[in-house]
């Protein structure tokens, strides 16, 4: 059974067709990257997972994604379930202006949790698992803002974990990061598979390369080539996937 | 072909870079002076009435003497009550308009509606107030229909700087808290709301000086001619600065004795924005403060 599925997906901007005819399937527990010059689709496929493309005015979808079996744009899905199941991290770290604390605490907040005790066993849990512990337990009380900007990411991260989705899409997360920070998040897209299933959308080859089990490369809205990673990058089937993998366009 | 000479070429760049420098210069020191200009002639003229009684007492002998505490309430009672008006409608507004509305006709209509309602001249406020609060509503000459005048006149300004301080709120932070399953509410008020506020103050602050200034809206709303008391309730006719300005400067019992009074009411007037200004200044940094503690 696949986690996530595309069958057929279209997308308009308006009357400009974003992503033609997608078919593509994403087995749990795997990492999945997204690769293709800028203006490609890519983004834009990923943000189809959490329903995210709504947010913006005057946009179609035609096809399926089915999540788990289920098409999330059929009609009565609850969107706000649906993005509790799936979740984000974005290009820049953008950590609430809240405390550390409430940062993580914050979607198990607005999903209508109060108890205390669980909130706070579930915070400590989630910065732990997104190894952050040891540089912030002596400051949760103090504001997300006083931490470096690879910290943020992965406080991010953790804010993304604690509703406890099984899907976690990210959408180049470590473009913003210097090479120190995007190698402890590389570590930890690595670690965090076991649990979840990851889509990352990034522009760096290497990284895609390492992070990833699978590799899907989109160009001008189409999907190109879809494989495991490393087939990808050492025997693709298709010239334009090559020619982009080793930089001679893009 | 040989270059021009490049030091002649340098010191051309460098002078004319200074000439630009020394006009901007100039006209931001302008900006300055006469602003100082205002202030010092005020102060110089309004400073030898300012006493404690002057600001505590009713006023005496056809408003030649005594002070003009009644006018300092009503004016104080109209701010804040067209601040409770027009705050939380035109924030709310705001909101409704930039976090709800999607792009389109309605959106297009509410703007250029808000635009308009910000160019329309502060009399016409007056008269219409006048014919809607005053007469057919029947709430008289009174604090509640002088301040729903001035509230109305405000309104532009708040929903304004409202919608500008929500869209300075980056559009990942709604994203990320959308993206947790929080709905659109919870989003506004738990995020984009926080950051924005201190931001929002400053229409507060704004709206707050013109409020305070504004003669016209209350001519014919609430603002009395003379009236030594202190108004009881919000059903009351009460004095206000500006007007009393406006009364002891073109049809006062004495225009040349009641002089030095009208420069001290002016000044007071004029110490009351500031006070309000740097109090919501003071709050504005607070806030920003408190933002990034949350």
């Amino acid at each position: 059974m696949y986690k996530i599925e595309s069958k057929n997906v279209d997308f308009f901007y308006g009357a400009s067709q974003a992503l033609k005819n997608i078919n593509l399937a994403i087995k749990p527990n795997t990492v999945t990257a997204l690769i293709g010059p800028s203006g490609c689709g890519k983004s834009t496929y990923l943000r189809l997972f959490n329903r995210m493309n709504d947010l913006i005015d005057n946009t179609k979808i035609g096809g399926q994604v089915l999540i788990d079996g289920d098409d999330i744009y059929a009609k009565g899905v609850n969107v706000d379930s649906l993005r509790k199941e799936v979740g984000m991290v974005f290009q820049k770290p953008n950590p609430f202006p809240k405390t550390i604390f409430e940062n993580v605490a914050y979607g198990l907040r607005v999903n209508g949790i109060t108890d205390k005790k669980f909130i706070e066993e579930r915070v400590e849990e989630t910065i732990k698992q997104v190894v952050l512990w040891d540089e912030v337990k002596d400051k949760l009380k103090k504001s997300a803002f006083e931490l470096s900007g690879g910290q943020q990411q992965r406080l991010c991260i953790a804010r993304a974990l604690a509703i406890q989705p099984s899907i976690v899409l990210m959408d180049e997360p470590t473009s913003a990061l210097d090479p120190i920070s995007t190698s402890k998040v590389e570590e930890l897209i690595y670690e965090l598979k076991a649990k979840y299933t990851i889509v990352i959308v990034t522009h760096n080859m290497q990284q895609a390369g390492r992070v990833s089990d699978t590799t899907a490369f989109f160009y001008m809205g189409e999907l190109v080539e879809y494989d495991n990673t490393k087939t990808i990058f050492t025997n693709p089937k298709v010239e334009r996937t090559q020619n982009y993998i080793t930089g001679r366009f893009g | 072909m040989k270059m021009p000479d490049e030091n002649k070429l340098a010191k051309q760049k460098k002078r004319n870079q200074s000439i630009a420098f020394w006009i901007f210069r100039l006209l931001s020191y302008l900006i300055v002076a006469i602003l100082f200009a205002i202030l010092s002639f005020i102060v110089f003229k309004g400073i030898g009435v300012i006493n404690w009684n002057f600001i505590t007492q009713m006023p005496e002998e056809g408003m030649t003497k005594g002070g003009i505490f009644p006018a300092i309430v009503g004016t104080l009672c109209l701010v804040a009550g067209s601040m409770l008006f027009a705050f939380p409608v035109g924030v709310l507004a705001a909101i409704y308009m930039n976090e709800y509305v999607k792009d389109g006709i309605i959106k297009k209509i509410i703007k250029q509606m808000t635009n308009n309602l910000a160019g329309i001249p502060s009399i016409v406020f007056g008269l219409f107030g006048m014919s809607l609060f005053v007469n057919k509503l029947h709430f008289g000459d009174s604090i509640l229909a002088g301040s729903l005048t001035l509230g109305l006149l405000a309104l532009p300004v708040v929903i304004r700087t409202t919608e500008e301080a929500l869209k300075a709120v980056d559009n990942t932070f709604r994203h990320a808290s959308l993206g947790l399953g929080a709905s659109k509410w919870q989003t506004t008020r738990s995020v984009v709301l926080p950051i924005a506020f201190p931001n929002i103050i400053t229409g507060l602050i704004l709206s707050i000086g013109r409020v305070s200034g504004e003669t016209a809206p209350i001519l014919f709303t609430v603002a009395a001619y003379f009236l030594p008391k202190l108004p009881t309730s919000i059903f009351d006719q009460a004095m206000a600065l500006p007007y009393h300005l406006y009364v002891l400067s073109t049809s006062g019992t004495n225009i040349a004795e009641s002089r030095p009074v009208a420069y001290g009411t002016a000044l007071v007037l004029i110490i009351i924005v500031l006070i309000a200004n740097l109090l919501a200044n003071g709050l504005r940094k607070y806030f920003g403060k408190k933002v990034k503690m949350n």
